[in-house]
């Protein structure tokens, strides 16, 4: 079937974002925010509800202009050349933007002339894109009656009619089962693969994870550390937690448990919490050298980070809470980041 | 062109609401019968039409005009339901011409108002309403139909984006109704209370159904010693449109353009 992305001229980024900033009234959402997303790859902005990644993506797909900064998209100014911007990009946003009293086709169809394919092509293309992600049988029901993985999956289709050389997500997975959650990621998996480019926005680490090459977290409409998943992770660590069967085995078990992570373990009753720096040791290997060592053992588990735990990590603060100067402990953390990712 | 080719698009989209909701169209070619049998034999029992005449002929114009007030809350309904779902900001992202949506929407709202308006006027016919001044003046009288309608389109398409949510629009919607009613659509203005006069009187509403009065050539039309908007009532209806068409295309197209800034 027909290649749906037009891979990214040359080695100019396909976004590219300097000192954005959008004020609303008394709100500042975006406070000086760089980024840079290279072709052919998924860029990850991940950050808390309000952190200002809708901004972002509004301020890129020229729904809302910039208060300050510059900022273009497949070189193109968003602020000079919208229109130019518009005929390279996708959108799919935090809902499914599609006309609920419509079938899939009838979306498809409508949206494809109004993107300006022709009755023709929007016929075909529609048809096409039904076929390649499996909406077939569903395509002509009313889009009322999907259920919500099958919405924000016509949606994500829906942008996808012009072929964009750079597609942006909004939390296309937010509010989704598990199972839905892989059929979007799978898309995105293929659609970079062909070589789109997608700047996705997420609440989650792992989906930030599955699918972004790079990541930039956001917090307080600017990025307070950027890397790929790995370093990020590897920054943040896990946490590995033991309970031991009586005081007698406490002994015992830390001595396993710097010797298999190498961090310091801290002791609470009978918990033993370890901070483990990058990679954590499986469970069953946990569980066989705390066995051979002849420590009972109540319970063992790795926990591995959560966005919560990026966010502690890098701000002191959890992401629900508003704590005071989060912002220049933002910058701090993310000079040191900086020093990390080149180390 | 592209704003054409974009209407009939939007128009397409409203038509296939309509075979998705045949519970819709039923209502749509019944409501009217429904309408005219109601408030022409209920209200005409008991309303003197001034001058003398059958009330069904008084009525129809009223009934005309109002389908066409409808028309501003569904298009504000409708303008608002897309903006709460996203479907205004996918459209936005688009290569579309920003101004041909809402171009399209009130230019598709006004083909299907069409339709509307000759079923009603067929149910007229059924019950005794004539236009008693030859084709032409009834042509004209449907262009100023349809040139209202157009104009509350336009009205309902700024008010749905600047709704903070479909919810609110589909509150307000109904207030269209005791619009309607402060005017002489249903019920001569002469016998009302001073004040309310004025206000009836000064209802576009009331130029535009004396306005078609006076060219379908039915009952009730320009009475003497009235204010000048229903002495005049043609050129007060154009002036209406005018004034209104030139205040809401821009604040519309404008706010489309550049809505969320
Ligand atoms: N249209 C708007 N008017 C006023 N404030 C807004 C508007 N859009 C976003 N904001 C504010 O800007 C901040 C960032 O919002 P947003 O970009 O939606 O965050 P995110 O998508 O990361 O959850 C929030 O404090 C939000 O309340
Ligand atoms: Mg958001």
């Amino acid at each position: 079937m027909g290649n749906l992305g037009q891979p990214g001229n040359g080695d100019s980024p396909a976004v590219s974002v300097h000192g954005l900033r959008k004020r609303y009234g008394d709100v500042e959402a975006l406070s000086g925010l760089d980024l840079t997303v290279a072709p052919g790859t998924v860029h990850g902005l991940l950050g808390p509800n309000g952190a200002g990644k809708s901004t972002v993506v509004r301020i890129l797909s020229t729904l809302t202009r910039a208060t300050a900064g510059r900022a273009t998209v497949a070189g193109h100014d968003v602020a000079a050349r919208p229109d130019a911007v518009r005929e390279a990009i996708g959108l799919a946003g935090q809902h499914a933007a599609v006309d609920e009293k419509l079938t899939g086709r009838e979306n498809l169809r409508i949206f494809g002339r109004l993107a300006r394919l022709g009755r023709r092509g929007a016929r075909h293309r529609a048809d096409d894109l039904l076929e390649r992600f499996e909406l077939t049988e569903a395509a002509d029901r009313l889009v009322g009656t999907y259920s919500g993985g099958m919405r924000r999956r016509i949606d994500l289709i829906a942008s996808l009619l012009r072929a964009p050389a750079v597609l942006f997500l909004d939390e296309p997975t937010t509010g989704l089962d598990p199972r839905s959650r892989l059929d979007i990621w799978a898309i995105v998996r293929e659609l970079v693969a062909e070589g789109t480019t997608v700047l996705l926005t997420t609440q989650y680490l792992d989906e930030a994870d599955q699918l972004a090459s790079a990541v930039a977290v956001v917090d307080r409409g600017r990025v307070i550390a950027e890397g790929s998943p790995a370093e990020l992770k590897a920054r943040i660590g896990s946490h590995v937690d033991v309970e031991v069967g009586g005081e007698a085995d406490l002994a015992g078990a830390v001595a396993v448990l710097e010797r298999l992570t190498g961090g310091r373990p801290a002791v609470e009753d009978l918990r033993i919490v370890t901070g483990v720096p990058g990679r954590a040791p499986s469970v069953p290997r946990l569980v066989r050298e705390l066995d051979a060592a002849g420590v009972a053992v109540q319970d063992v588990g790795v926990r591995r980070p959560s966005l919560d735990d990026v966010f502690l990590t890098l701000t002191g603060r959890t992401t629900g809470t508003g704590g005071a100067d989060g912002g220049a402990t933002g910058m701090r953390r993310h000079d040191r980041a900086k020093e990390g990712a080149t180390a | 062109m592209i704003v054409l080719a974009d209407g009939l698009t939007l128009v397409e989209r409203k038509l296939l609401h309509l075979r998705h909701q045949p519970g819709t169209l039923v209502a749509m070619l019944v409501m009217p019968a429904v309408m005219v049998v109601l408030f022409g034999f209920v209200f005409g029992s008991a309303i003197k039409v001034p001058g003398g005449g059958n009330y069904r002929e008084y009525l129809m114009p009223g009934l005309f005009v109002m389908t066409g007030v409808f028309a501003l809350s569904s298009a504000m309904v409708d303008v608002a339901t897309d903006q709460g779902r996203g479907v205004t900001d996918r459209l936005r992202s688009m290569p579309t011409a920003r101004a041909a949506v809402p171009v399209g929407q009130t230019g598709a709202d006004t083909v299907t108002g069409l339709f509307g308006l000759l079923i009603l006027m067929a149910s007229g016919l059924a019950f005794g309403w004539r236009a008693h001044h030859g084709l032409g003046h009834a042509l004209g009288a449907i262009g100023v139909l349809l040139l209202f309608r157009y104009t509350m389109s336009w009205v309902g398409t700024y008010l749905g984006l600047i709704m903070p949510s479909a919810q609110t629009a589909d509150a307000l919607a109904p207030l269209t109704l005791p619009l309607s009613m402060l005017s002489n659509a249903f019920v001569p203005t002469d016998g009302m209370p001073g004040w309310l006069r004025v206000v009836c009187e000064g209802n576009p509403l009331s130029a535009a159904v004396a306005a078609c009065r006076s060219l379908f050539g039915n009952p009730g039309a320009a009475a003497a010693g009235g204010s000048w908007p229903l002495t005049h009532p043609l050129a007060a209806t154009l002036l209406w449109s005018a004034f209104l068409l030139a205040v809401f295309v821009p604040l519309s197209v404008r706010r489309f353009t550049r809505a969320g800034l």
